[in-house]
């Protein structure tokens, strides 16, 4: 490699820290962006000019199909599916990490390691891991794309022996890589991604719908660490800093997401949770009644308060009830109360799901607001509305200790004047545990497609 | 006295041609022995030290815009495109050079999606008038 190449490589890995760092606010947010995308131009074109890169129309002509078909998807995408979409995303540069690795086998040359046969060792490791976690990325990513959108169920698939199976998968891979060292024969290294391909499955199908915010991050981190893996394979800093960098932002992500629903990173790999399952292992019968109110009721009273606090769930995503919800928030600022929004980390299929949806429908974001930047105000709120969020208010968190949700943070609702719940009905959450919240005496439960409430809340705020 | 300056010249020929072989055994003694090995300690620092760089910068980025670092994150991944460039730039068309180009398709894809989509995100969100 060429000092200038060498050079420009630098540069790229420095934009590339730069674009990151840009995230750290959003009015810097839209050049962070700008810098990823300048980084990966110089990266391209640096590459282009590589001696060995010859055939100009071909790669022309894959890059553009490929850049065509990535940008009409982009700007097609509805917000609400933006999960699904990244984790479709993980799935490609998994792939593309795969294909890259059997390129090099085949054709050691063209990466300056060696001939067909006579790989050095250390490349062959190099390759054959990152062969391996690019193909874990791209079926588990399938999987986790699955689930978000609905082609495959959300609900954990558990059987029985399945750690077993999947340890042993994993002991097989790894003798495989020894294996693959030592003859560099063919079949062992599509041996190697079989295998892997299958454990990539075996992984996330055991995980439920709820736990993927967690899953989409890990995705995330491992399409970084195969990136890196390719690097060290092409003797490459960029690509080793990039999957770093990328590696362990998807592994803080995973680590946040797990702290805020207080399980270990294992726990939630181990899958399991949620679903049907827990629903009737925690499925006691309770006789209680919930009071239940209507749209008019919660306008009125809502138009009467002087501050108001917004906790948006999933169910505010599935039901595409952001834009009426700000409609409603506009009204009720103008009416003169102080609107704010609360936003759990968990809340929502990815780590900032809720954040977008919001912005989405123009809402400013400095009203939108974290856990730990709100949670004391509710205290002096006159009003919570919470909007297709469950587990994530539910007190058994803080005083239960049989429940599967304790020690979970929570957004203290219950400390508000008066909680209004929009739900579709009085099932429990992700977690099967029943909310205390719906049997408090300040609670009102609005029953129905959080869309329509909000709606009917805008017709009362209006008469 | 010419006789001799010819022989000193080519007498300084001679070592000079020597001196480059030397300096050419020299850097493919140090490209087969320890080329590559060298670099796998080289990248192992540069990849724990990355790490580091990553782990702060990414704790910094506020809670709000963690959808638009997956984004940015899943594009810049792509980077690996680098590789896949390297695999399907020789002429001959071969098998590996098949999977270069697919490869290519694939990290075009996540780039373009990646950005505009984070470009998107990032667009929406609004400070208050």
């Amino acid at each position: 490699m060429s000092t200038l190449t060498t050079a420009a490589y630098l540069v790229s890995s420095v934009l590339f820290i730069l674009s990151l760092r840009g995230l750290s606010h959003p009015s810097t947010a839209r050049r962070g962006n700008f810098l990823g995308i300048l980084g990966m131009t110089i990266a391209i074109v640096t590459t282009l000019s590589n001696p060995g890169v010859l055939s100009y129309k071909e790669i022309g002509i894959a890059f553009l199909v490929g850049g065509l078909i990535g940008t009409s998807i982009a700007v097609k995408i509805q917000m609400t599916a933006l999960p699904q979409l990244v984790a479709a995303f993980h799935s490609l540069v998994g792939l593309a990490a795969v294909f890259v690795a059997a390129s090099a086998y085949y054709n050691p040359s063209a990466f300056n390691i060696g001939a067909v046969g006579s790989i050095p060792m250390g490349s062959l490791i190099e390759m054959s891991i990152g062969t391996a976690i690019g193909a874990v990325t791209f079926t588990g990513s399938i999987i986790a794309f699955g689930k978000l959108q609905g082609f495959v169920s959300g609900n954990p698939l558990v059987f029985k022996g399945q750690h077993f199976i999947n340890l042993l998968l994993g002991l097989g891979i790894i003798a495989l890589i020894v294996k693959f060292c030592i003859d560099q024969n063919q079949e062992l290294f599509w041996l190697i991604v079989f295998a892997s391909f299958v454990i990539g499955v075996l992984l996330i199908v055991p995980i439920g719908g709820a736990d993927m915010p967690v899953i989409v991050s890990m995705l995330n981190s491992y399409s970084g660490w195969a990136a890196a893996g390719i690097g060290f394979t092409l003797s490459n800093n960029l690509l080793i800093i990039t999957g770093a960098l990328v590696g362990s932002s998807g592994a803080i992500l995973s680590y946040i997401m797990c702290k805020g629903m207080n399980r270990s990173f294992l726990n939630v790999l181990l899958g399991g949770f949620g679903g049907e399952q827990a629903a009737s292992a925690g499925g006691v019968k309770d006789d209680r009644q919930a009071k239940q109110g209507n749209a008019a009721d919660a306008a009125f009273m809502m138009k009467n308060s002087k501050t108001i606090i917004i906790v948006p769930g999933y169910g505010m995503a599935v039901a595409q009830a952001q834009h009426a919800l700000r409609e409603m928030g506009d009204l009720l600022k103008a009416a003169g109360a102080e609107v704010r929004y609360a936003i759990h980390p968990v809340a929502g299929r990815m780590p900032g799901h809720m954040n977008v949806l919001l912005a989405e429908a123009n809402v400013p974001y400095d009203e939108v607001l974290e856990l730990d930047e709100i949670n004391r105000d509710f205290s002096e709120t006159d009003v919570a509305f919470v909007i297709g969020a469950n587990d994530v208010t539910n007190p058994a968190a803080k005083t239960d200790k049989t429940s599967a949700i304790y020690g979970m943070p929570i957004l203290d609702v219950e400390n508000a004047g008066q909680v209004f719940f929009v739900k579709r009905g009085m099932a429990s959450g992700y977690a099967g545990v029943q909310n205390e919240l719906f049997f408090r005496d300040n609670t009102l439960m609005l029953f129905g497609d959080a869309k329509k409430v909000c709606e009917d809340i805008i017709k009362g705020l209006e008469n | 006295m010419s006789e001799i300056s010819n022989q000193l010249e080519s007498l300084s020929y001679k070592a000079q041609q020597i001196a480059n072989e030397a300096s050419q055994l020299a850097s493919s003694v140090a490209e087969t022995s320890g080329g590559h090995s060298d670099f796998i300690i080289f990248g192992i620092t540069v990849l724990v030290l990355a790490c580091f760089v990553g782990y702060y910068v990414v704790w910094s980025v506020t809670p709000a815009l963690h959808s638009p670092l997956m984004g940015v994150t899943n594009a810049i991944s792509s980077v690996i495109i680098v590789g896949a460039l390297l695999a399907a730039g020789p002429v001959d068309s071969n098998i590996s050079k098949y999977f270069g180009l697919v490869a290519v398709t694939l990290a075009a894809v996540n780039i373009f999606g990646g950005f505009v989509v984070t470009n998107r995100m990032l667009s929406m969100f609004k400070k208050k008038q």
